[in-house]
């Protein structure tokens, strides 16, 4: 009988646990996870901060998710120590875990600068639950936020704050929010969705520190900017990014680089040993590479394949890329790939811009192949070409129909085409 | 598992696989009220695609392996392992789009009120789907696929 161990019970710990049940129905499965309900859906928690969700309806999986795939779930606790030799998990009270296959799926942590002022109260990140529920017990008696940082948790943040009628500063050291995912017409007009719901935006500089109030120094009470602004505001939220989870295996011999470096069966360099989600770097199907890529979908998909490979059943991870779909304030955005190459030579590109509907769609090409694509405004057909992309097909023959009204599998290349009707 | 597949050569374009969808999923069931006045608006989870001489109607293949699962990130979306079809749960869909991202057939998409998805749901209420049992020239069968 194997022991399963996984460090982590979100998307990735999930995934893994999904598919060693579909395989072995007999070993012992043990999660370690610090949450208390681990089972929750990260990217919700700005629905529960909108109060769009409750606490039961972002549930990932059901309360029986764990009884029903026979898992031992250590709650609240922390994995302090790997032993390689020992194959053993040294948890916080102390106790060894055996294992014979262990999956590290501890995800990532909000990536705070050190600025001055960050220990005050009113300050906040925005990953998990627990921090959101932070937030809430705050919003009641708060009248003004900041938000630093202008990616996806930013603007997600702000948005849900808007909605609970926060004054909300969103403040982006580039000169756009979303600049990772979106090009700047793309980015432009998201600006002017969220700017028109409420949220004023300020690009261009940043927050230099954190200042107190003046009856209670220890309580937020205002931003310096970097031009010396001085904005008011209770509430700081600082959103500028996620770093991978390593500190369990730091200076150790399990091979990290920004995060744990795995292979295309997420396996680490100790036998056994498996990563996956934001705390490993694993493979991106666009650029060959492996990448950091913390996105929940690829982190399920990695655990998944994880699992798999735990089981002894070798299946190949098939990779992801830079991929979001946004809905911020209902403007409905699918990115994917790349987007803003630093020069068009080597790139062809196929844009429709229809400021009036709010539609805009660009496809950037290399060689005839779609390496990025962003569709703002309508996505319904964003799937199809996402598995153009995915798969590098040569869309020379199509070309000019990419961006048309009548673009669709019907005008896929025959063999394209045929391929997506046998039953798969 | 049940699945709706196209004949290609015997569809005709006329597009009243989308209009029998569409009435199918409305609250009245009857084609002026579902057109004109309900609101959100019924939408057809069927999509006619031409592209002249061809056409044809694209659904949810209930695929076995199902990206739009594997991508949602609340549990919405999920595959019956008894019926093999692949469903989705409106209370717990916040129409965050990664299924429409990543759906090859683009065979999901965000419904009229843009707060949810909508995709085939291969009829619950009929034995066989609308748009199958409306369609006049036979192009659409209604088969059952090894899982």
């Amino acid at each position: 009988m194997t022991k399963y161990v996984i460090i982590g019970g979100s998307a990735g710990g999930i995934g893994a646990v999904e598919a060693i049940r579909e395989e072995d129905t007999k070993g012992t499965i043990t999660v370690i996870s610090e949450e208390k309900v681990p089972q929750y859906s990260r990217p919700m928690i700005s629905e529960y901060v909108s109060k769009e969700a409750t606490l039961d309806n972002m549930k990932y999986r059901d309360d029986q998710f764990w009884k029903k795939n026979n898992v031992k779930v250590l709650n609240g606790i922390t994995a302090k120590k790997i032993d390689f030799t020992t194959k053993q998990v040294e948890i916080d009270n102390g106790d060894k875990i055996d294992y014979d296959k262990l999956l590290i799926a501890t995800g990532g942590k909000p990536f705070v600068p050190r600025m001055e002022g960050v220990e005050k109260k009113g300050v906040f990140t925005f990953t998990e639950l627990s921090s959101a529920e932070d937030i809430e017990s705050s919003v009641g008696q708060s009248k003004n936020a900041i938000v630093i940082g202008g990616g996806l948790i930013g603007v997600s943040v702000s948005e849900a704050l808007v909605k609970r009628e926060i004054n909300v500063t969103l403040v982006e050291l580039k000169d756009n929010i979303l600049n990772l995912i979106l090009d700047k017409t793309a980015s432009e007009i998201a600006e002017n969705v969220i700017a028109n719901n409420g949220v004023t935006i300020i690009t261009g500089k940043t927050v230099q520190r954190i200042i107190g109030r003046k009856d209670d120094p220890t309580k937020v009470g205002g931003v310096i900017m970097t031009d010396n602004e001085e904005i008011p505001c209770e509430l700081v939220i600082v959103a500028i990014g996620v770093i991978p989870r390593t500190e369990l295996v730091k200076d150790t011999p399990l091979k990290t680089n920004r995060g744990i470096v795995v292979d295309r069966f997420m396996r680490t360099n100790i036998p056994d040993i498996f990563a996956c989600g934001d705390v490993a770097e694993a493979y991106d199907f666009l650029i060959d590479k492996n990448r950091l890529l913390p996105l929940w979908p690829l982190a399920y998909l990695g655990g998944r394949v994880a699992g798999f490979n735990m089981t002894g059943k070798k299946i190949e991870y098939e990779g992801g890329t830079i991929m979001s779909s946004l809905k911020y304030f209902d403007l409905p955005i699918v990115a994917v790939g790349y987007i803003n190459p630093q020069n068009m030579s080597g790139y062809d590109e196929l844009v429709e811009l229809k400021p009036e509907k709010t539609i805009y769609k660009k496809i950037l090409l290399k060689n005839n192949v779609i390496v990025g694509f962003i569709f703002l405004g309508e996505i319904e057909k964003a799937g199809i070409l996402f598995r153009l992309l995915k798969n590098h097909v040569d869309i020379s023959e199509i070309k000019d129909n990419l961006l048309s009204e009548d673009f669709g599998i019907v005008t896929l290349p025959q063999n394209v085409r045929q391929e997506m009707f046998v039953v798969n | 598992m049940k699945r709706v597949s196209i004949k290609e050569e015997a569809c005709i374009g006329c597009g009243l696989c989308q209009v029998y969808c569409t009435i199918e999923h409305s609250k009245s069931k009857d084609p002026i009220k579902a057109y004109l006045k309900e609101y959100p608006k019924p939408v057809s989870r069927v999509r006619i695609e031409t592209n002249k001489p061809n056409s044809i109607s694209i659904r949810c293949q209930h695929c076995k392996d199902t990206p739009c699962v594997a991508a949602c990130l609340t549990g919405a979306m999920t595959k019956d392992k008894e019926t093999g079809q692949v469903t989705h749960d409106k209370e717990k869909c916040i129409g965050c789009w990664t299924c429409v991202m990543v759906c090859p057939y683009g065979a999901v998409k965000p419904d009229s009120s843009g707060k949810i998805i909508a995709k085939c749901d291969l009829c619950p209420d009929r034995e066989i789907p609308a748009c199958v049992a409306n369609c006049p020239n036979e192009a659409l069968i209604c088969e059952e696929v090894e899982q």
